[in-house]
């Protein structure tokens, strides 16, 4: 008897051992998301913060009148003022390919950004001037502690040289870091240090601006008709199946649709927020005809019944009534299917919204491209300098996402209702 | 005085029987997408097959859609078996699954079952969050971090792996797709009915024992419905393996090896300069209607199961 007592005690035990592992088990299951997420956005800002600031090198610049005539300032040659006085600052330098290596210290823009900085305070003309001009990436990279000087020579693109030229630079205060305005002010640049944001966030505004326009009111007149109107038929499931299949085909499929009809059949402009948000409204409106019937369906049958009791008829019970109380249900539904819009790539690429944009898209029939793709580009690029670009446009991109998804939470939370 | 008269039959409303029918129309409009989709997709295919045959396509072995454009040149022709496609796009959502299957199962396990309320409260809107991240930072971090990290360490272990290997895409997919099961799996769990809990944990089970023995083989149909589910997204997931997988066709199933997916070809047929009606851009069309028939498949089993089990329990 105590025989059987104990073992059963000891079988006992190695079951609640099992249980203590089972549950440590799902612990360590969320515990790897959670880890995979917060490694994914701790290196991404690591990466990406450094493009917040950009490396900048002061020179003094001779305008004197000889060099720039007050009353023609266009026909002055500002990347000659740049290159002397480059080469002013280091006198020694004579050879032709180190002098080269020279001019490449600062961003081929420095010319343009002398030029701005004189017609902004013509007062600077007429003597030697000390101005800041934007270094060019390898500088940057220097400036930012990237560069592993300790390497040899041959594996780094910023040899000896350069770094001595620099370092002199930095023991007379000649090299300072400043906000990099740039990456939020202008479009798409070969130059890394010259390459911003604002073109991809434009694109990406006109195109949810048509995909919204597009997919709200189809998505909820939809959503009406099939929670209000229709009765239960096979018909009416077969939609059902519809839409619930559309939520789930692969977003590239979206694209293809787009390539063939939009583009191939209609002729809409190639790379054009139009045609982008187009197809972007194919595959939210799914999610929005969901969102929208469960909204609609949270409403309870009394008010409806109220409704047409007082001799509404149904059309006006739906609208004047049913509807309004739906809204912010809808309007949720509708946030997380544009935030889901904004992060979308792939049917993108099929449509050519895959271009390089230096200009501020001014329509929704010019050429764009959106953010996500702008950080496929620049992940594409070559460039060192680019790493920091990518990360920092997905860290934008992120904070729009959570800006998105904190506006439908606090909605919900208003609005929400309990019959 | 008649103008006052109430009268009992409703007035007609022309306006209303017009809103009725714009309604209606909007309704429609999800399975004109489905026609549209389906449409645009067969016709270029049928175009497709006129130049290639399907037999090729769907069993020939090698995939290199260069076409010439001298005809003398070598490898003119061009080849359009779609056979490393497939098997590379099921190696690569093969790993996904080894990860998010066990990981997000037993994560809504844990979540249904053991959690309290307030490590729910936190845990799962964390988990969406995996859901939420744009997958073009997916395939950026598993180009960037991840590919390097695996082929370093099989380095030190002496294994030659490749710089754009199917293990790191198929990794990162994975735990994109654990919120996918984690979710669905939560709700069939929770839908579970009580009474089978208690009557298991009153015969004196243990509660790890309750949930293997009855509470997951009662919720099966569901998990195996959001299993699929999470496959047909992963099968259809395009910016990681265009951004961490590559576009060398091989036929392999090794995981260290490169390969392509039928997602990353598409991609890469209809990015760049295309004429229309070459026989390489008509075969992204051909890929894509395999897609959309598979993901089809998947989604709509999936959907079935589902609520078959839901109706079981209501």
């Amino acid at each position: 008897m105590s025989k059987m007592f104990t073992s059963a005690e000891k079988h006992l035990k190695s079951r609640h051992r099992a249980e203590l592992r089972f549950r440590w088990m799902g612990r360590l299951a969320i515990l790897f998301s959670l880890g995979f997420l917060t490694i994914m956005l701790f290196s991404i800002i690591m990466l990406g913060k450094g493009a917040l600031n950009r490396a900048e090198i002061a020179l003094p610049i001779d305008l004197s009148i000889e060099h720039v005539d007050p009353s023609d300032i266009e026909a002055t040659s500002f990347s000659k003022l740049v290159r002397n006085a480059l080469f002013e600052a280091f006198p020694e330098v004579t050879d032709r390919g180190e002098r080269r290596r020279l001019l490449g210290l600062v961003s081929a823009n420095a010319q343009y950004e002398l030029k701005d900085q004189i017609l902004e305070t013509p007062s600077l003309l007429g003597q030697v001037q000390t101005l800041w001009l934007t270094a060019s990436d390898d500088i940057d990279l220097y400036e930012k502690g990237e560069v592993d000087i300790t390497l040899p020579q041959d594996q780094r693109r910023l040899k000896d040289l350069e770094i001595s030229w620099l370092k002199t630079f930095e023991a007379n205060g000649q090299l300072r870091s400043v906000f990099n305005k740039a990456f939020f002010t202008s479009g798409d640049s070969r130059e890394p240090e010259l390459a911003g944001i604002l073109s991809a966030l434009i694109g990406s505004i006109l195109s949810l601006t048509i995909c919204f326009v597009l997919s709200f009111p189809l998505g909820i007149m939809a959503a009406i008709y099939l929670e209000e109107f229709s009765k239960k038929s096979y018909w009416s499931d077969f939609i059902e199946v519809n839409i619930n299949n559309l939520a789930a085909v692969p977003s590239i499929v979206f694209g293809l649709l787009g390539l063939s009809i939009f583009l191939g059949v209609f002729g809409l402009p190639r790379s054009s927020p139009l045609v982008g948000g187009m197809v972007l409204a194919l595959m939210t409106l799914p999610t929005i005809i969901i969102a929208s019937r469960a909204a609609l369906r949270s409403v309870p049958g009394s008010i409806r019944e109220a409704a047409l009791g007082m001799g509404a008829t149904q059309v006006q019970s739906t609208f004047h009534h049913v509807m309004p109380l739906a809204m912010p249900g809808m309007l949720t539904g509708s946030i997380v299917g544009m935030a889901r819009a904004l992060g979308e790539t792939a049917p993108l690429l099929m449509i050519g919204m895959v271009a390089f944009i230096v200009d501020l898209p001014q329509g929704f029939t010019d050429a764009a491209t959106t953010l996500p793709v702008q950080v496929f580009l620049w992940a594409d690029s070559p460039e060192r300098a680019f790493l920091e670009k990518t990360s920092a446009a997905i860290l934008v991109l992120l904070s729009l996402l959570i800006v998105m998804n904190i506006a439908a939470i606090v909605l919900r939370k208003k609005f929400e209702r309990r019959y | 005085m008649a103008d006052n008269d109430i009268t009992l039959t409703g007035r007609k409303r022309p306006l209303e029987t017009l809103v009725k029918g714009a309604l209606f129309l909007s309704s429609l409009l999800a399975i004109a997408v489905t026609i549209g989709i389906v449409m645009s997709m067969a016709f270029e295919t049928w175009l497709f097959f006129k130049q290639v045959s399907i037999w090729d396509f769907l069993f020939g072995l090698e995939w290199s859609p260069q076409t010439a454009i001298r005809a003398d040149q070598v490898g003119s022709s061009g080849s359009f078996g779609a056979v490393p496609l497939i098997t590379g796009t099921l190696l690569i959502s093969g790993i996904a699954m080894l990860v998010a299957a066990p990981v997000g199962l037993i994560s809504a396990i844990y979540l249904a079952e053991y959690a309290s309320l307030r490590v729910r409260s936190y845990a799962k809107p964390l988990l969406e969050i995996l859901a939420g991240i744009p997958s073009v930072v997916y395939g950026f971090f598993a180009a960037l971090v991840v590919a390097p990290f695996i082929r370093m360490t099989g380095g030190q272990l002496g294994l030659g792996v490749a710089s754009e290997s199917a293990l790191a895409a198929g990794l990162v997919m994975g735990v994109m797709i654990i919120p996918l099961i984690s979710s669905l799996s939560d709700d069939v769990i929770n839908a579970v009915p009580n009474s089978l809990r208690e009557a298991s944990l009153g015969m004196g089970a243990t509660q790890a024992e309750t949930i293997k023995n009855v509470i997951v083989p009662a919720a099966v149909p569901g998990i195996a419905g959001s299993f699929l589910l999470a496959a047909s997204a992963a099968i259809g997931e395009t910016m990681i393996v265009v951004m961490a997988a590559g576009l060398a066709a091989n036929l392999t199933a090794n995981p260290l090896e490169a390969v392509t997916t039928v997602t990353a070809q598409i991609v890469a047929l209809l990015t760049g300069d295309q004429e229309f009606d070459s026989a390489k851009t008509l075969s992204a069309f051909a890929l894509g209607l395999l897609l959309f028939i598979t993901t089809l498949f998947l989604n709509v089993i999936a959907m079935r199961i589902v609520n078959k089990y839901r109706e079981q329990y209501e």
